[in-house]
């Protein structure tokens, strides 16, 4: 989240788009429905179902799924064609004004560098224009050709009410009121929160469905201010520590880059990193990545990294691909992986098209599934009938169960969406033989080294490397993870004059005191600060809101730097006065940044000096155009799901999935065509399961015993299906059966002059646990990713339906 | 921000009320309490109402209840009705409004209303089998109970259950047991949008007043608050969008009343003063218009008999 969650509380409009809050995140839901019973906020929600949320919200569109650029570049259109922005935000604090040099061409749906062969482009196209002194040419006056503001005038102009309504089958009437409730946040008066989560990452376009709102949310101004943001909600409670820490599958923690082949040495990779600013006066903070970078390193292998040894960059691995949970599978799939270590991971059920799965599970020599939970996963060979249908003797994996105790049994902290650390302690004692992971992972590390020492092995010099300096080395405990990630001092800091600032072995306060000449480690500079010379700040629960507006400064320590609404000097205007009293937050005193919480700026930098409040961009304004840091394109572009019931891209006929999407060599014929699937299939969870744990809790299995598929009225009459008969759903990778819900909230939609029908399939059931058997619902799931994040199309494909006779519940 | 309610104390608390603040006593005349509890409520507010069924899982593990794991027949519902060990259940309905075009997704949180005029009290004909106490709380005493099913009868909501494994009857208890140290029932704490709000009935009907003002700015002009005069009034209230059509809630009733047969029987055997074996006949006719035949065993009659004459004399 770019603020938090209760700062819900501050909004005055609350879209939810691309999530169901209410159904996902019930607790962080709370705020929402405070914002409307204190404040009078409105709730809007855009969804394929009438979900949840929905049924909170003062207005519902439906929209067809897979069709959100299309929806949200109409309501960019709106706003830009109606003059509906904040126009000092957009020329001040965004890169409306800067020049794009000439070279850059949008044809058809294509950008300009695009090699069919590679599905990639070569974006160095899309760029700016640079003068003379190598900084970003800019028009101020917003009205050169090739300046941002009118390119993307240019660009989103075809996305008219009409064109929504044609590609994502939203009445027209309905689209406009979403984009006059946006449009009435535009003015520094009133904000808008937008709440999304996967119902929007996990698209072949992914990312630039977030990066279509952030502009939205840009033109309107409603980003840094109280009440705004662009709030991703996480659906684990600790998914966002997992994700900073670095589980994503191209970083280390705190977001820095794992080094690529591309890069042999320190030097080659830090170069790619200096992030010059872009225009004078720029923090351009990532200029200090060397800093965070070699702090890592200084972590990770404690004092045989030296300077002489570039801190031991050689000894960490450098990617030739990256290696995400598709492609894991996929390599795996070839016979080319020997063992896999499950870690909290059940990824029969969660990988996209299961039967893939279970073909690479059973090339495996070894599974190893550490959980706390018997998982699907682990029981992969075993024959369920027709819900996990395999002939157990043609596998031939080991399979190994550790048990590891459940979070509520163990000390650590959880990272929430709100980015807020906070520890938690054990509330009971373990079962029976349950270890920490900590514990099984540290006396495998340990029994591992021991063989290499005794018996040698290639590539053994980065295990022996290893920094292992624990108190116990077989149980690190959670308390030394957090001070590691957090780093100390090694030798005596000192400022410019010579002063001590922080002695040898002292914590560090913040990431402002990392060095990269070996001097502090550290090996997550986003949580510096979090354990400081001061001790245990997740420990703090001082529940007190001097300001009233809900930032609760003392409670646990939000990363970056303690900080609550990320660029929240956009809180106030150049000059540094509020927008608003109405949305008055962080502001310049004549001496310094004040307001409730800590500024997203150096402190004491006045407004005339023109420093941008965008700290972390190289321009030191946000991004309406992303030049070439988005693999699908600088701007945003309606492609249609790679399974589509539609003939063509009704935008651009030429151009039917995303063309920088990955698609594995195999995997291209797995796709069915509308001919024989015509109808659109969503998945997403139910509040009364989490994920595939609580089908093994009785009470929640009571709550929502069995599998089911909701289906319009209307399809239900056209299939002879009744309500609680047994349906058959399946796509061109596998089929799944469960009860119909024949409901009023799935309506079938009118869409480029055909009607569209679609189907909701909850995810939580499975064939293991206390809910009856169901057959993993990713058996129809289509292994292609988002062209950046690689995150799988689990919410728009094509399935066909059918009534299994039988007895009627 | 309704306050929160804090968490338990870890000392044991007095009880802030029990047998010596009865008001009322099934099948028994009893000395009203002297000095009256303030009248406690539980509100829920349909239109905050996400439909979690947080308090669902929250009443059964307070409770202690285990119930089985069903079926799906086409509903979010489940189960699919209240049972002896589901004593709270949401109800999902799906209207169309035929005034706004909209669709709306009406979430109920079932299970009883306490009613400050219980026809399950009045119904019950073993003595002390139901209880009434001076904040409102109406509660069934299982030990004193017979089985007979004649509060479901006298029940306008149709709550109370009959367990087949002691044939007894079951209902929510508004978590009296947590009530009466200070606490709020326990689906009311597990509510994460406070949907569920518990206090004074006062304090409830402010609080209402304020949900329904902000309803009726947001189009809802039959927005209101439902607290049936038929049965006195009661103490779990609604928030409801619709007050003028509360059938539209999953059949709640509108102007709900105890059934007359129920009051006849109750004048009777106030004014009457029937002998036993009238007594008997009564409890048999009685039984026969409400329960229908063959509902209760004949031993249950006998030992209703025998109750309801100790209790008497």
């Amino acid at each position: 989240m770019t603020n938090s969650w209760t700062d819900i509380r501050n909004t005055d409009l609350v879209w939810i788009m691309g999530g169901n809050a209410a159904e996902a995140h019930p607790c962080g839901f709370k705020w929402v429905t405070e914002a409307k019973a204190e404040r009078g906020a409105k709730l809007m929600v855009v969804d394929p179902r009438f979900n949840r949320s929905a049924a909170m919200a003062d207005h519902y569109a439906p929209i067809r799924a897979g069709s959100d650029i299309a929806f949200l570049s109409g309501v960019v259109n709106y706003l830009l064609t109606n003059d509906k922005i904040h126009h000092e935000y957009v020329r001040h604090f965004t890169n409306a004004s800067y020049i794009i040099k000439e070279g850059y061409e949008f044809n058809e749906g294509i950008f300009s560098g695009y090699d069919e062969s590679k599905r990639s482009y070569d974006r160095s196209t899309w760029d700016y224009e640079f003068g003379a002194d190598g900084f970003a040419v800019r028009d101020m006056s917003l009205q050169h050709p090739r300046c941002v503001f009118q390119m993307m005038k240019e660009h989103f102009k075809r996305y008219t009410p009409e064109l929504v309504e044609r590609v994502s089958g939203t009445p027209r009437d309905k689209f406009l009121k979403v984009a006059e409730w946006v449009a009435s946040t535009a003015n520094g008066e009133r904000a808008m929160t937008i709440m999304y989560a996967l119902g929007w990452t996990q698209h072949s376009h992914g990312a630039q469905n977030i990066r279509t709102a952030a502009m939205i949310q840009l033109l309107c101004g409603n980003i840094g201010i109280p009440g705004g943001g662009v709030n991703a909600l996480r659906g684990h409670s600790n998914v966002q520590g997992i994700t900073d820490v670095g589980t994503l599958a191209a970083a280390i923690p705190g977001y820095l880059a794992l080094p690529t082949e591309a890069e042999p040495t320190l030097e080659a990779h830090l170069s790619k990193r200096a992030f010059k600013p872009l225009q004078p006066n720029q923090t351009s903070y990532w200029q200090n990545y060397s800093k965070f970078f070699v702090s890592f390193l200084k972590t990770y292998f404690g004092a045989k990294a030296t300077k002489e040894n570039n801190f031991g960059y050689d000894w960490l691995p450098k990617l030739d691909v990256v290696y995400d949970a598709l492609r894991m599978f996929d390599v795996m799939h070839q016979g080319k992986t020997t063992g896999l270590l499950c870690q909290g991971f059940n990824p029969l059920m969660s990988i996209a098209y299961s039967g893939k799965t279970t073909a690479a599970l059973s090339k495996l020599k070894f599974l190893v599934s550490m959980d706390p939970i018997e998982t699907d996963t682990v029981r992969f060979w075993e024959n369920h009938g027709e819900y996990n249908n395999v002939d157990t003797a043609k596998i031939q994996t080991e399979v190994f169960m550790l048990p590891v105790t459940s979070f509520a049994e163990e000390e650590g902290s959880f990272t929430n969406s709100s980015r807020c650390i906070q520890w938690k302690w054990p509330a009971a004692d373990p079962y029976f033989e349950s270890r920490k992971d900590i514990e099984i992972l540290s006396d495998l590390f340990i029994r591992i080294r021991k063989l290499y020492e005794k018996d040698g092995g290639k590539g053994v010099e980065p295990l022996m490397a290893l920094d292992w300096s624990y108190k116990d080395p077989v149980a690190p405990t959670a308390d030394e993870l957090l001070r590691e990630l957090n780093g100390r001092a090694l030798v005596d800091l000192k400022d410019a004059d010579g002063k001590v600032i922080r002695a040898a072995g002292q914590q560090l306060a913040s990431f402002g005191e990392m060095r990269d000449d070996g001097s502090t480690d550290g090996s997550m500079w986003i949580y510096t600060g979090v354990y400081g010379p001061t001790g245990n700040l997740a420990q703090r629960r001082d529940n007190s809101d001097p300001s009233g507006l809900g930032v609760y400064g003392n409670w646990g320590f939000s990363w970056p730097a303690n900080r609550r609404i990320q660029y929240n000097r956009a809180s106030a205007d150049p000059q540094g006065k509020p927008w608003s009293e109405k949305k008055k937050y962080m502001y310049w005193d004549g001496s310094r940044w004040s307001g409730p919480d800590v500024p997203d700026y150096v402190p004491t930098i006045p407004p005339e000096r023109s420093v941008g409040p965008f700290i972390m961009n190289q321009e030191g304004v946000s991004r309406l155009w992303v030049r070439g840091l988005m693999a699908d394109g600088p701007f945003p572009v309606h492609y249609e799901s790679f399974e589509s019931p539609l003939p063509a891209n009704p935008v651009f006929p030429k151009v039917r999935g995303n063309p920088a999407a990955r698609v594995f060599a195999g995997d291209m014929e797995i796709f069915g065509t509308a001919k024989e699937f015509p109808i659109v299939a969503t998945t997403y969870r139910l509040v009364e399961h989490f994920h595939y744990w609580t089908k093994n809790v009785h009470a929640n299995a009571v709550m929502q015993p069995e599998f089911f598929v909701e289906i319009s009225e209307e399809l239900a009459k056209e299939k002879g299906i009744k309500p609680g008969q047994l349906v058959r759903v399946w796509s061109n990778r596998g089929q799944v059966k469960g009860k119909a819900v024949v409901t009023k909230r799935m309506i079938p939609l009118k869409v480029d002059g055909q009607i569209v029908h679609q189907v909701g399939l909850p995810l939580n059931f499975g064939f293991i646990g206390e809910t009856k058997k169901a057959s993993p619902i990713n058996s129809l799931t289509p292994p292609v990713g988002d062209a950046n994040a690689q995150t799988p199309e689990f919410k728009s494909f094509l399935v066909n339906i059918e009534p299994v006779s039988g007895p009627v519940a | 921000m309704f306050p929160p309610i804090a968490n338990p104390s870890t000392k044991p608390v007095e009880p802030k009320f029990g047998d010596k603040d009865l008001i009322r006593r099934s099948a028994s005349s009893i000395t009203p309490a002297a000095q009256r509890q303030t009248e406690v409520a539980k509100l829920i507010d349909v239109s905050k109402c996400i439909g979690c069924k947080a308090c669902q899982v929250a009443c059964l593990e307070w409770n202690n209840l285990t119930e089985e794991v069903g079926i799906n027949v086409g509903v979010y519902d489940n189960p699919h009705d209240l049972t002896p060990n589901t004593w709270t259940l949401m109800r999902y309905t799906e209207y169309a409004n035929p005034e706004s075009g909209n669709l709306e997704w009406l979430i109920r949180k079932d299970g009883c209303m306490h009613c400050e005029d219980p026809g399950c009290l009045k119904a019950c004909p073993a003595p002390g089998a139901i209880v009434q106490y001076s904040n409102g709380i109406v509660d069934f005493i299982h030990d004193n109970c017979i089985g007979c099913g004649y509060c479901v009868r006298g029940c306008p909501f149709n709550i109370p259950r009959i367990s087949k494994v002691d044939h007894k009857a079951y209902k929510c208890t508004l978590c009296v047991d947590r009530v009466a140290v200070g606490q709020g029932p326990a689906c009311q704490k597990a509510c994460p949008t406070q949907a569920i709000v518990f206090g004074t009935k006062d304090e409830m009907k402010k609080w209402a007043e304020k949900r329904i003002t902000d309803l009726k700015s947001r189009g809802f002009k039959n927005a209101g608050l439902y607290d049936p005069p038929g049965v006195s009034g009661t103490h779990v209230m609604y928030v409801l969008q619709h007050n003028d059509k509360p059938e539209i809630y999953a059949n709640l009733p509108n102007n709900p009343s105890i059934s007359p047969i129920v009051e006849l029987w109750k004048g009777a055997t106030k004014y009457a003063g029937l002998a036993a074996m009238g007594a008997f006949a009564a409890i048999g006719f009685l039984h026969h218009v409400i329960a229908g035949p063959n509902r209760v065993s004949a031993e249950d009659e006998r030992n209703a008999e025998k109750l309801a004459k100790g209790g008497q004399s």
